[in-house]
């Protein structure tokens, strides 16, 4: 056990230092106002291109489609060292890198994985996840928008998505649609990816209560797709999304609007707060928690490099991450009293932003619920849900 | 980076705990409980044989040269059980001669508690509250210790006890033979560890020379990170326990572990402990190797380790229902079990304040 870098560790985190110091250069202070988004996605597009161009994107992806063939422990280790900066990127880079590319290597053609890979790597290609709707969040499998097949082979989509995050600024979509409602939900789905700019695509920003609004409705109607751009075949649509899926949790980090322990305690210092024992008892809970979330992933790390797979106990991090951040931003709320509710205090700034966007993060990528779910039945072996709509044709089912 | 015990660790854990599944297992500590047992001393000597003891004691005083890490893995197989044996005593007593030590201490000594022929105590408190090494009453003057020491785990079985004092008004730790001792038992929670009032009146009390108030506050974040690795231990046996009667369980047609109001429960326990086992990893990696972040690793460690252990043992109880109320079924003994872990070493107002002034005791900003 030991936290030293190797040799060769150490080596790629010095070339990684020295790479970041001159490319990251410019972002080395946060910027003096926050990017507008469209900036913010011109900048994460100039960014990925340039990490791609120093070898450092997709630094697990093989050499020859343009990734560094590295291991893990490398990709950690320039992640580590790229926190450092305050970086331009966002969803529309990381669900092209982390969902739609491994999921159309695995399941697409080559011509496929040839079209959308080195694309996406150089931030040419930005994307969106069409798969939620009103009424398949949790039940995804549940989803309505259809796509029907034409004469010359082509696919006619009809449909809303929601929850589809800077869907407004992507170039291209993931897709989940249903191709067969005559047989289970789980098996008349089929995966496709769509270009953003085909007609026939609405998208509506949803106003958040934050008052951003950084995920829409997107209403599909009559889009046509080209039967090339269906990954896998007819109906093995609920394979491809849990490849994806999968893929967004291994990816899964942190969050736009953080609020830790060392922060609250800076904020609070010299203050009687931190001298009451009620207080002291709270802090200390939320750092154990912060402190076992990095330890748990420092285990996984190790894990992953000595070639083991990600194991389904990973689902723990989301869970036990947004409910501290929940938690911890509303006693740092709480803590100045009413003051803590109306005021200029910075602290109070970043405290609201932390509380609204850990409702988000209980909810978005598998709420508590279905992750408390997973944990039970994947780690632990309990039994499964019942699901009394599992064998019965889609086509049946009552709304 | 390699944050994982080594091949040889594993290995360690299991062996250590094929041979306690069987010798620990409820229905022997239920044998021994109903006796009265305060240990069972069959398996103080198997343990003892396998190197279990001695884990950090030097090879050349009789131990295996292995390091704290090790300990870590023993004590946290021990905790499963949880094993009727002295082990933590003895371990922290044999690290403050091995630490603090002269050289013919450690001679005459370590050999001695690496084969299980001496059991010992590590006594430090003194009536209620947090402990703190100034605030002591027992005083050694002129090698001789007068005072009184209670609760005190396993002093009923020790030969020797490492025992926290002052002398001219300066904590240190003294070995004294409990032989010269007045060691009478205590009411306790715990069925299988007896807790004694240990008073001195005289007895001959050798100071260990590297023994500072800085040490004796060392000691207590050692025993901090060995008993976070038997909590989590415990913790996990409860998990596994509970999960293993909902799956066979069943209310209203089918096994209870069918229930989200189960699996929920028992995946907040699993999270727990997972959190909790990774804090103990850090701490064991930061007491090894003596790092900076000793202190804060092991406050953090004890509290997780508190936390999950806290509330696998009862759920454990909860998910068994009324049966788990009663002598036969298995959970008893880590509901007793985790309580005393919890409160020994001062409970978890204690090591909150411990741990929230030393992360602002640190000089440098701590927001990234």
């Amino acid at each position: 056990m030991h936290f030293e870098d190797t040799p060769e560790e150490a080596a790629f985190r010095a070339e990684a230092r020295d790479w970041l110091a001159k490319a990251a250069a410019a972002y080395a202070n946060p910027p003096t106002a926050p990017w507008e988004e469209a900036e913010l996605v011109r900048l994460g597009r100039a960014w990925q291109r340039t990490k791609a161009e120093g070898g450092f994107a997709g630094i697990l992806w093989p050499q020859e489609i343009g990734g560094r063939g590295g291991t893990p422990m490398q990709a950690s280790i320039f992640d580590e060292e790229e926190h450092a900066y305050n970086i331009p990127t966002g969803v529309f880079i990381t669900i092209g890198m982390n969902m739609a590319v491994p999921t159309i290597r695995r399941h697409g053609t080559p011509e496929q994985a040839e079209r959308y890979t080195r694309p996406t790597l150089l931030g040419e290609m930005t994307w969106c996840q069409l798969f939620s709707e009103p009424a398949a969040g949790s039940d995804l499998a549940n989803l309505r928008t259809k796509a029907a097949q034409r004469q010359d082979g082509s696919w006619l989509i009809n449909g809303q998505k929601v929850w589809s995050s800077w869907a407004h600024h992507a170039d291209y979509a993931i897709l989940l649609t249903r191709t067969d409602p005559s047989v289970a939900k789980h098996k008349g789905l089929t995966f496709f990816v769509l270009d953003m700019k085909t007609p026939g695509i609405t998208i509506r920003p949803i106003r958040q209560i934050s008052g951003k609004s950084d995920f829409n409705e997107v209403f599909l109607e009559n889009v046509v797709i080209p039967d090339a751009n269906r990954i896998g075949k007819v109906g093995e649509g609920w394979a491809c999304a849990m490849t994806t899926l999968m893929s967004e949790r291994a990816g899964s980090r942190g969050g736009e609007s953080d609020l830790d322990v060392a922060t609250v305690i800076e904020a609070l210092r010299g203050t009687d707060a931190l001298a009451d024992g009620a207080a002291q008892v709270k802090l200390a809970r939320w750092w154990t928690v912060e402190q076992g979330i990095q330890n748990f992933r420092h285990r996984l790390t190790t894990r992953m490099s000595k070639g083991e797979p990600l194991g389904a106990e990973a689902a723990l991090v989301k869970l036990a991450y947004a409910r501290k951040l929940q938690d911890i931003a509303a006693f740092a709320m709480d803590v100045e009293g009413y003051e803590g509710v109306a005021g200029d205090s910075p602290l109070r700034e970043q405290a609201e932003a932390a509380y609204q966007w850990g409702a988000v993060m209980r909810i978005a990528g598998g709420a508590d619920e279905i992750l408390k779910n997973q944990l039970s039945e994947r780690v632990l072996g309990m039994p499964g849900e019942i699901r009394a709509d599992k064998d019965i044709p889609f086509d049946q089912l009552e709304a | 980076m390699d944050f994982d015990l080594s091949d040889e660790q594993k290995m360690l854990a299991e062996e250590t705990r094929r041979l306690l599944s069987d010798r620990a297992s409820a229905n022997r500590l239920r044998v021994l409980a109903d006796a009265g047992a305060a240990w069972d001393e069959g398996l103080w000597s198997d343990v003892a044989a396998m190197g279990l003891l001695g884990a950090a004691i030097p090879e050349e005083l009789g131990g295996v040269g292995l390091g704290e890490i090790d300990v870590c893995v023993i004590a946290g197989e021990m905790g499963r059980g949880p094993a009727p044996l002295p082990f933590l005593g003895t371990v922290l007593a044999a690290d403050a001669i091995r630490l603090a030590g002269s050289d013919a201490q450690k001679t005459e000594w370590l050999p001695k508690l690496a084969s299980g022929e001496t059991v010992a105590a590590y006594a430090w408190n003194e009536g209620r509250g947090a402990f703190h090494p100034r605030r002591m009453a027992a005083a050694v003057k002129a090698g001789r210790i007068n005072g009184r020491k209670a609760p005190v785990a396993d002093a009923g079985l020790a030969k020797i006890a490492i025992v926290a004092a002052l002398e001219n008004g300066e904590p240190g730790l003294f070995l004294v033979s409990l032989g010269d001792a007045s060691v009478s038992p205590m009411k306790g929670f715990d069925l299988l560890q007896k807790q004694s009032a240990v008073t001195f009146d005289g007895a001959a009390a050798e100071r260990l020379p590297g023994a500072s108030e800085a040490f004796i506050e060392a000691m207590q974040d050692r025993a901090a990170i060995y008993t976070a690795f038997a909590q989590i231990g415990g913790a996990e046996a409860c998990l596994y326990m509970a999960r293993d009667y909902a799956m066979g369980r069943k209310t209203f047609g089918r096994p209870i572990a069918g229930y989200q109001a189960i699996k929920h429960k028992l995946a907040e326990v699993l999270v727990e402990i997972e959190l909790a086992r990774s804090n103990a990893y850090f701490a064991a990696w930061a007491l090894a190797n003596d790092a900076p972040e000793l202190k804060t690793a092991a406050a953090t460690a004890r509290l997780s380790a508190t936390t999950a252990y806290d509330l696998a043992s009862r759920e454990n109880l909860q998910v068994h229902g009324g049966f788990g109320y009663t002598w036969e079924a298995d959970c008893n003994f880590h509901f007793r079990r985790a309580r005393l872990l919890s409160a020994f070493l001062g409970g978890p107002d204690v090591w909150s304040a411990r741990l929230i002034m030393a992360l602002q005791a640190a000089n440098a900003p701590l927001a990234a």
